[in-house]
């Protein structure tokens, strides 16, 4: 064997390595978050499809150490073979469901109207409320993120009881609205500002007023934003679990309130848990697998500027 | 209130007004000929005054009702309440009656303020009222004054105090949280495959429910017996692992699923912001001799410090509110020791139903939450103001 001339150096056959290293250091830390974020997701999946001796071994591999039963689905009613029959469970279940939907949706679309609207006056005209100039009005509006939610708790039970109000689902929406408003306005300002007023100007040009020009010309420039802070809001207001525990008892109760009140009763059926908490942040895997995009857009605006 | 925490907004929160608010003054010009009749204008100022009378009205004599002085047929405060709204939305309308052009665009921000000031101030002058009052909600003798006892007895209570401490302590745990995040944000930014399944991996925490997440992983894979985490600590040599055992590592333990549920959060801020950095710049550190370590610490992290500071301040602002997990998972046990001021709040109303000292005990953490957070935003206003 003859000597081959062209070669890599030694030090260069070094670098190779130390690439090879370092790659290996990068996709294994990736690999490794990603197990630590996914894996409690993969348990709790599996865990609904377990009966109690595969739970209490900790079998985790489907098929392979345990065979899957529809155990947690069935006492949630939402098994194949209890699906067309009544449940009373599943009702209860549903009707929370609803009443989570309901309230997130709304709340965030009132609070995305609200706020934009406010961050789009905030961010083109001058105000003057009494001492208050812009920077206050805004520093107003975003210093509301700071209050936490104890403080309001209290005052609005009080508050609610006598304006029969507590367990309904407009007491929640009301303040789920005050709670993710500020941070619509922060998103919106932000993608306000990245839009040149010399579109309007020109729409008022041509004869359109404030609002015309506002509705037809910046909002659908402005829609990706709206979407971000909608989807920002809804995800915080489909969550919430403080508001909801206090203010609410039999009527107006949301998800997490129900997943809450089964912890403790009854020793623990881990299968069913599993069924229900699986199924009540499923809507929201969706929305994080389809919508990253947008998660990432609002949270991001915030960050740059 | 909060609003005027030193005169000026602070640092994080001015930077991100970004130009906008640089320079003062109309940003869109509108030149209008707004011809207002004298009758359009009375019209405006009738329906204002107006509601407003009906406003006064309505709770005058709903007053006098719960004061027993007459009887109206009120079984809530519900009329009064409609009265408010009928009231708002004149005010509303008002403006651009009276005002016209100038009226229309207060008319952007004039829902939300009104909004926020009838749900943030008025409840908030209200539990003033009853932060200094003995009101127990379930008992029939309704609301009593009393004075300072709740401070004197929020003054004795140790739990309280415990709780604050360990607001303390949770709060010192973001900077771990921060160092993770970054590191995380690092490894998105660089050059890697499969960046999106990372990416939307790396958010799933964040998009599930707290509460769910207690379930499902503070009850059921920290479980002592069975969950998968305390296998593992098995296999590494923990003979008897319980997570919520002793305080400190019950502590840890909701340390560590908020940070689970939050890093994503910080990360995605710091990684905005890694994006937003130009590559000459590290490409120039590079050229003159860094290698990356001190490319890091020397050009990045630097460049980062304002997107940073940005991001603890409002995760301490997230971090402040933390209850949720903590209600759920060891309802502050044990004998306190996890306790969050909400999750003990919220242990006292439901435990005693007492309205007013809770109330009393909320109030005194909104006060050291802004004193705190107005020491902290001057502290990194003034260090990032350049100093050169």
């Amino acid at each position: 064997m003859t000597e081959q001339i062209f070669r890599d150096s030694n030090t260069d056959l070094a670098h190779r390595a130390r690439w090879w290293t370092g790659r290996i250091a990068v996709y294994g830390a990736l690999v490794l978050w990603a197990i630590i974020c996914l894996f409690p997701i993969y348990w709790t999946i599996t865990t609904s499809f377990k009966m109690a001796p595969d739970v209490m071994k900790g079998n985790m591999v489907p098929w392979w150490d345990f065979s899957p039963k529809w155990l947690g689905w069935k006492s949630l009613g939402l098994s194949p073979d209890t699906i067309g029959a009544g449940s009373t469970v599943r009702d209860e279940f549903l009707k929370r469901f609803y009443n989570s939907a309901v309230t997130s949706v709304t709340s965030s679309a009132l609070a995305v109207v609200l706020g934009s609207l406010a961050a789009y006056g905030l961010s083109r005209f001058s105000y003057r409320f009494g001492y208050m100039k812009n920077s206050d009005i805004s520093f107003f509006f975003l210093s509301q993120l700071i209050l936490p939610p104890v403080v309001l708790a209290l005052p609005f039970l009080v508050l609610y009881r006598s304006l029969a109000l507590l367990d309904t689902q407009i007491g929640l929406i009301l303040l789920y609205t005050l709670t993710v408003l500020p941070i619509v306005i922060w998103i919106m300002r932000d993608q306000f500002a990245g839009i040149p007023t010399e579109l309007e100007e020109a729409a008022l040009v041509d004869g359109l007023s404030i609002w015309g020009a506002f509705v037809s010309i910046v909002l659908p420039i402005a829609l990706p934003g709206m979407v971000a802070a909608f989807i920002l809001s809804l995800v915080l207001t489909w969550n919430e679990y403080f508001f909801a525990a206090l203010l609410t008892s039999t009527h107006a109760n949301t998800l997490p309130v129900m997943v809450a009140s089964q912890t403790g009763s009854q020793g623990i059926s881990w299968w069913s848990m599993a069924a229900l908490s699986f199924a009540a942040i499923l809507p929201l895997i969706v929305i994080g697998i389809v919508l990253e995009r947008y998660i990432i857009k609002g949270m991001a605006a915030g960050a740059v500027k | 209130m909060i609003i005027e925490a030193g005169g000026q907004p602070p640092a994080f929160l001015r930077l991100s007004m970004g130009q906008a608010l640089a320079n003062e003054g109309d940003l869109l010009h509108v030149v209008t000929n707004d011809n207002i009749s004298t009758r359009r204008i009375a019209f405006g100022r009738a329906i204002v005054w107006g509601s407003a009378a009906v406003l006064a009205l309505t709770g005058l004599t709903q007053t006098l009702q719960e004061t027993g002085l007459a009887g109206f047929g009120y079984s809530n405060w519900r009329p009064t309440l409609y009265a408010y709204i009928l009231w708002a939305v004149c005010l509303c309308w008002s403006q651009v009656l009276i005002r016209g052009e100038q009226g229309k665009r207060t008319l952007f921000v004039l829902p939300a303020a009104l909004f926020v000031i009838s749900m943030v101030v008025f409840p908030l002058l209200f539990g003033l009222v009853i932060a200094f009052s003995d009101w127990n909600l379930s008992s029939p003798t309704g609301r009593t004054f009393n004075g300072l006892d709740n401070i004197r007895q929020m003054w004795r209570d140790p739990f309280y105090w415990n709780a604050l401490t360990n607001m303390v302590w949770y709060s010192l745990a973001i900077l771990v949280e921060y160092a993770i995040a970054f590191g995380l944000a690092l490894l998105l930014n660089s050059q890697i495959r499969a960046r999106k399944f990372f990416r939307v991996a790396f958010l799933m925490p964040l998009m599930l429910s707290p509460v769910a997440v207690s379930w499902m992983i503070g009850k059921s894979m920290m479980e002592v017996r069975f969950g998968p985490v305390a296998r593992l600590a098995r296999e590494l040599g923990w003979e008897q692992p319980s997570f919520f055992g002793s305080p400190e590592l019950a502590r840890a333990s909701i340390m560590i699923m908020d940070a689970w549920t939050f890093i994503p959060f910080m990360m995605i801020m710091i990684l905005a912001g890694l994006q937003a950095i130009p590559k000459e710049v590290q490409e120039a550190a590079k050229v003159d001799g860094a290698n990356a370590w001190r490319g890091f610490w020397e050009v990045t992290f630097p460049l980062m410090l304002p997107v940073s500071i940005t991001a603890i301040l409002i995760r301490i602002i997230f971090k402040l509110k933390l209850a949720d997990i903590i209600i759920t998972v060891t309802s502050g046990g044990p004998g306190g020791a996890t306790d969050s001021v909400t999750s003990f709040i919220f242990r006292e109303y439901r435990d005693r139903s007492n309205v007013g000292y809770g109330t009393l005990l909320a109030m005194v953490y909104l006060v050291l939450i802004v004193i705190a957070m107005t020491i902290l935003m001057k502290i990194a206003e003034r260090w990032m103001r350049p100093q050169y």
